[in-house]
């Protein structure tokens, strides 16, 4: 399997290049062979079976979305690749954003989801429940995500704002993606396996990490 | 220009200095921030008061900022007013001159404070150290911050801007200033400045310098520091320093250019710096429950990047303590922007409030932990690094002051 961290340098600004590492890692220490490349942006995007997004300024923002709307992104999610993006990586895959010096400007496409400007910025803990867990980590951003009525949320925000108070990130077949820093891969491992074993086709067994400890510990504050 | 009468600087004065010698009797810290806030309660332009007829150097940047100012102060071979309990905003300043009239001046500024500090105080030199990633959750992007320095760079016309060139952002930041000192010091974090700040093109770095497809390059410096040699202005300087580690030679290439520029020849002022061992705790080597400990600050990417180049190999234990309160910056998410991999094959002992996500991503790294609830006693036998972030490392430095 390989694993494409797209841009650092543009989406990298809040360690979110940290899910990257775990899911190798977890992939590794279980035995899979697991490649992990790293796209800066002037390179092509080469294939991979599954494409990270992060976090990022406002200007690399725009260049990360112009990059990927001229690269061929949406074809390789055609072909079968998922794409897995936080915050900014978010609001790029959805169809317009806002940001500094211009309300609207063109994401990828690949979701159907809009971000206008926030009443103001939100920065602090979230905590999202997802399914029958919780989701923790840390958002600051300025955007308010609004879905296409076809398109489901990541899950219902328990503290902090997420998409739009209610709600956080967005789920399709291929595609997911959340407002949660932290790296959150790393605070939830559960998460991290979760994406990882749909990007291998699997189920994985457990793995003992001291992220467990961690993900207590954080639910444990962040918590309902 | 309209000035407050002398007479409402007097009082205001007297007040900072009442306040704070009240405080410190009182065993309520150090004494700065509070003593300076009644002062410029009586007296909102106090600052500028203060400042006037007075040299004043100003050093700002991400990392950097209170050894670099304690090493123009060492340097300068007179009495200096610094605000060196690490108040770097206009309470500090205040506290920091008040009661010292006519002393020259030596300020560490908050990069978000430099303009209004730059201001009020018409300094003679200030220093632009570096700028990168720091305290993700307070939203001051490094860039807008490189814009709002480019912005006061234009208006410094009695000014010598002394200036990183190694750093494209502060590049950015300088060229609008009339008089510059480029100083060329070799600074290796780039994670912050892979595109062009003028066209976001990719930055080239080179042997030679910095480039982009725009045009924008490294300046040429006139201040240049490489492995064994420190040159400014052409002449050059010996630098043989009780501080370690590379950061160390380049914020002491920036104190003596900043000297030069004040009139204070850099190879004297030089050998002042020999024995400045310490600054604020930081590389302090402490006894302490009957070892010996070495404190190292390391709050952002950029400075812990630098502080592992130092203390990988080093003997003994390795302990890190990172927090993440307000001052800290309350996302912990940077520790995935050190390189930490560089310790792969250590045990390192984690500390501090978020001990957990340092010892996740040490785990992920590679590197072997043991999470401690409570600081272990240290080994009689070997001495032990502490590594530690903002606030977990004024801790350390209280718990282990002499």
């Amino acid at each position: 399997m390989r694993i494409a961290l797209l841009y650092p340098e543009l989406l990298g600004t809040y360690g979110d290049g940290g899910n990257a590492l775990v899911l190798a890692e977890r992939a590794r220490r279980r035995g899979r062979r697991v490649e992990l490349v790293t796209v800066t942006l002037d390179e092509r995007l080469p294939g991979a079976d599954l494409y990270l997004l992060g976090g990022g300024e406002d200007g690399p923002q725009r260049l990360a979305a112009d990059l990927l709307r001229r690269g061929d992104l949406a074809a390789r999610v055609a072909d079968g690749a998922r794409v897995f993006a936080v915050c900014a990586g978010l609001q790029v895959l959805g169809t317009s954003f806002a940001v500094e010096g211009d309300d609207r400007y063109d994401g990828v496409g690949l979701v159907a989801a809009t971000t206008v400007r926030g009443e103001r910025r939100s920065v602090g803990d979230l905590a999202v429940r997802v399914g029958g867990r919780l989701l923790v980590g840390f958002e600051n951003h300025g955007g308010r995500t609004r879905l296409d009525g076809a398109v489901a949320p990541l899950g219902e925000v328990v503290r902090g704002r997420g998409s739009d108070g209610r709600h956080d990130g967005f789920v399709t077949e291929r595609v997911v993606a959340t407002y949660a820093h932290g790296p959150v891969f790393a605070l939830n491992p559960w998460f991290a396996d979760q994406v990882l074993g749909a990007a291998l086709g699997e189920e994985l067994e457990p793995l003992a990490t001291v992220a467990d400890r961690l993900y207590a510990e954080r639910c444990a504050r962040l918590g309902p | 220009m309209a000035r407050r009468p002398r007479s409402s600087t007097w009082l205001a004065e007297r007040a900072v200095l009442v306040v704070n010698r009240v405080s410190r009797a009182l065993g309520r810290g150090e004494g700065t921030v509070i003593g300076g806030r009644a002062g410029l309660a009586l007296d909102p332009t106090l600052l500028s008061g203060l400042a006037r007829g007075r040299t004043v150097v100003l050093v700002s940047g991400t990392n950097g900022k209170t050894t670099t100012t304690a090493l123009v102060a060492a340097g300068w071979g007179e009495p200096v007013a610094v605000n060196d309990t690490g108040s770097n905003m206009v309470q500090g300043h205040v506290a920091a001159l008040a009661g010292r009239a006519g002393v020259p001046a030596a300020l560490e500024v908050d990069e978000s404070w430099l303009p209004g500090i730059a201001a009020a105080t018409r300094p003679a030199v200030v220093v632009l150290l570096n700028l990168s990633r720091d305290q993700l959750d307070r939203a001051n992007e490094v860039r807008r911050v490189a814009q709002r320095w480019r912005d006061l760079c234009a208006t410094l016309t009695d000014t010598v801007v002394v200036a990183n060139a190694s750093d494209p952002l502060v590049a950015f930041a300088a060229e609008t200033a009339p008089v510059v000192a480029w100083c060329d010091v070799a600074t290796p974090w780039r994670l912050d400045a892979v595109s062009c700040p003028h066209c976001t093109a990719p930055l080239r770095f080179e042997s030679a310098g910095w480039s982009s497809a725009c045009g924008f390059a490294q300046p040429v410096a006139t201040t240049v520091l490489s492995e064994g040699s420190l040159s400014v202005d052409g002449l050059e300087v010996d630098l043989d320093l009780a501080l370690p580690g590379s950061v160390n030679r380049a914020n002491a290439a920036f104190a003596l250019t900043a000297l030069a520029r004040v009139g204070v020849d850099p190879r004297v002022a030089a050998a002042r710096l020999t024995t400045v061992s310490e600054v604020a705790g930081r590389y302090a080597r402490r006894p302490w429950r009957g070892g010996e400990v070495r404190l190292v600050l390391a709050k952002n990417p950029a400075g812990f990047s630098a502080a592992l180049e130092e203390v990988a190999d080093a003997p003994g234990e390795l302990w890190i303590a990172v927090n993440a309160r307000m001052a800290d910056g309350r996302d912990p998410s940077w520790l995935y922007d050190v390189p930490f991999e560089r310790l792969a094959g250590r045990t390192v002992t984690c500390l501090g409030e978020r001990r957990l996500d340092l010892a996740t991503r040490l785990d992920y790294g590679g590197v072997s932990v043991r999470v401690a609830d409570d600081p272990p006693d240290p080994p009689p036998d070997r001495s032990v690094t502490v590594v530690a972030n903002y606030t977990a490392f004024q801790e350390w430095n209280a718990r282990t002051a002499p």
